[in-house]
């Protein structure tokens, strides 16, 4: 097994806020990581940190090989490429119709036929089952169809990881199961390695290959969902119930 | 008790004088820490303007998008400043016997410094807030931080094309208006008067010179930078939340109309200096 996403004595403060204090952790390429919190225990910002939006105080972050605080920006930027972030907000460019959204991260490629592009936009918002609203702007959106948006852009440059901030909050179950059925064709499809942040147990249940639970800015748990669900840690059970 | 009170009196003072200087200092340097932050933030832009790739797609559109937005605005002050100057002139030049100066007196000071410098502050009440506005919201709402994943850098798309947009538009508008306040001028001198169109634009021509149309323009250049700069220097900063949003784009327009006075200042300076 290759180890995409090294991730070694990482340690993040706001001034007086310590939100990350040691996590260390370590994933593999196919492999999906879900990551348990409560709301407010960094797991934002331990993704941040995995793509450079923010500079760690301390420890090392690894990805495909590259030490990302020693990364010159233009290598930094080669390398974002082959990462998929899906924002919790969704972040959708509002001046961009959806087509626009999802053609943006393919612009500085080499120059495509724009037939191609056509094509692989079509494809990725018909995975999402939104190929309707692909001249829609992301005002006319419903929160829902916002997230599965920014799951389609984050996914049309093919990522080797891909991570997931709260795919399913705010989903109603059906489109949660869907999105959660995705998350895995997408790994089974592209060999990706993702790490998705999520507290719906039912998505955990469906895309985990093994999860961590993170306390007070520390990994206190790792295990598959069964093992974690069977934890006697009261602290871990209470996300299962 | 009186001098009871003399104590207490010296007491607080002391107490007054220490916060006075400790907010007076505090203010001083936040004040020189925006500055070093905003040079800095004009030094990059410099850099990354120069640097390949261009985002020319996305200059023209913003071009487009600022000249467009602003110009009816424009146009009509610029109307009703020629026809408000020339009515308002009329009078003084009248008591010297002078009114045939009046085309001419009322063309040099709209290009030498109405057209201008109106045209800046109205620039800077809709575009730079509008820049400041949109910038701001695009951070709060984590788009440029999805620009920066995907591996664009948004300094280039978002902030280089806005201010080299702002640049090169005002400029363009400030000769629309100048254009436009003259034909105000012109309705102005009609009212009460009888100058054919071909009279009064051969008196005002005659009159203006390469001196008053030149230094007028490159002034505005730099109108144009400092509120596309200013711009976008409070909204790519603004802080979290919905109220960074309203607070870049008021900071926004304010400094970007201070410094379109300061800069006119320093205009006036160099230009006595070189005639
Ligand atoms: N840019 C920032 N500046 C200052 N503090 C921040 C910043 N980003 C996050 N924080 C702080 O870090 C802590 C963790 O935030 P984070 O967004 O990672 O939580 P989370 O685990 O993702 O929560 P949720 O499940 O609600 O999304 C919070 O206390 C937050 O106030
Ligand atoms: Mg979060």
């Amino acid at each position: 097994m290759e180890t995409v996403v090294e991730i070694e004595h990482l340690k993040k403060s706001f001034g007086n806020n310590h939100v990350l204090n040691d996590i260390n952790l370590k994933i593999e390429r196919g492999e999906n990581m879900v990551v348990f919190g409560k709301s407010g225990s960094g797991k934002s910002v331990l993704i941040k940190c995995l793509v450079g939006l923010l500079e760690p105080d301390e420890g090392k972050v690894v990805i495909l090989g590259n030490e990302i605080a020693k990364l010159p920006t233009e290598e930094l930027n080669v390398l974002r490429k082959k990462i998929g972030f899906l924002f919790q907000s969704a972040a959708l460019y509002d001046s961009m119709t959806v087509r626009e959204n999802l053609e943006f991260p393919l612009r500085d490629l080499k120059k495509k036929p724009q037939a191609e592009i056509d094509a692989l936009v079509l494809e990725t918002l018909t995975s999402v089952g939104l190929e309707d609203a692909m001249d829609k702007m992301p005002s006319e959106l419903s929160g829902g169809m916002r997230k599965r948006v920014g799951l389609a852009r984050t996914l049309i440059l093919k990522p080797e990881i891909i991570l997931y901030d709260e795919p399913t909050t705010g989903l109603d179950p059906i489109t949660s199961k869907e999105i959660s059925q995705l998350i895995l064709d997408v790994q089974k499809k592209y060999n990706a390695a993702s790490i998705i942040i999520t507290h719906d147990v039912e998505c955990a249940r469906i895309t985990a290959n093994r999860m961590v639970v993170i306390k007070e800015g520390q990994c206190i748990a790792q295990g598959t969902f069964n093992e974690l669900s069977a934890s006697t840690d009261k602290w871990v059970s209470s996300f299962f119930k | 008790m009186p001098i009871n009170l003399k104590i207490e009196n010296k007491v607080v003072v002391e107490k007054i004088a220490k916060l006075a200087e400790h907010s007076h200092i505090k203010a001083l340097k936040g004040f020189f820490i925006e500055m070093a932050e905003l040079s800095i933030f004009t030094l990059r832009f410099f850099k990354e303007a120069l640097k390949p790739r261009y985002e020319f797609k996305e200059l023209i559109k913003q071009a487009y998008l600022i000249g467009y937005k602003s110009f009816p605005l424009v146009a009509i002050t610029g109307l009703i400043m020629g026809l408000v100057l020339t009515i308002q002139s009329r009078p003084t030049l009248a008591e010297f016997g002078a009114e045939s100066w009046l085309p001419a007196m009322v063309a040099v000071s709209i290009v030498r410094e109405i057209g201008p410098v109106i045209t800046a502050l109205i620039f800077a009440g809709k575009v730079g807030s509008g820049i400041g506005a949109e910038l701001a919201s695009m951070k709060v709402t984590e788009q440029i931080d999805a620009m920066e994943v995907s591996g664009i850098n948004p300094f280039k798309y978002l902030v280089v094309t806005r201010i080299a947009a702002a640049t090169f538009m005002l400029p363009v508008l400030v000769i629309a208006a100048d254009a436009i306040s003259m034909y105000g001028a012109y309705i102005g001198v009609n009212l009460k008067g009888d100058v054919s169109f071909h009279l009064f634009f051969l008196e005002v021509f005659a009159k203006l010179s390469f001196s008053d149309v030149f230094p007028a323009l490159i002034k505005t250049v730099f109108f144009g930078l400092a509120i596309g700069l200013i711009g976008c220097y409070k909204g790519y900063n603004a802080d979290k939340g919905t109220e960074g949003v309203g607070k870049a784009a008021n900071a926004a327009v304010v400094y970007a109309s201070l410094m379109v006075f300061v800069i006119d200042m320093i205009a006036v300076q160099v230009t006595s200096l070189f005639s």
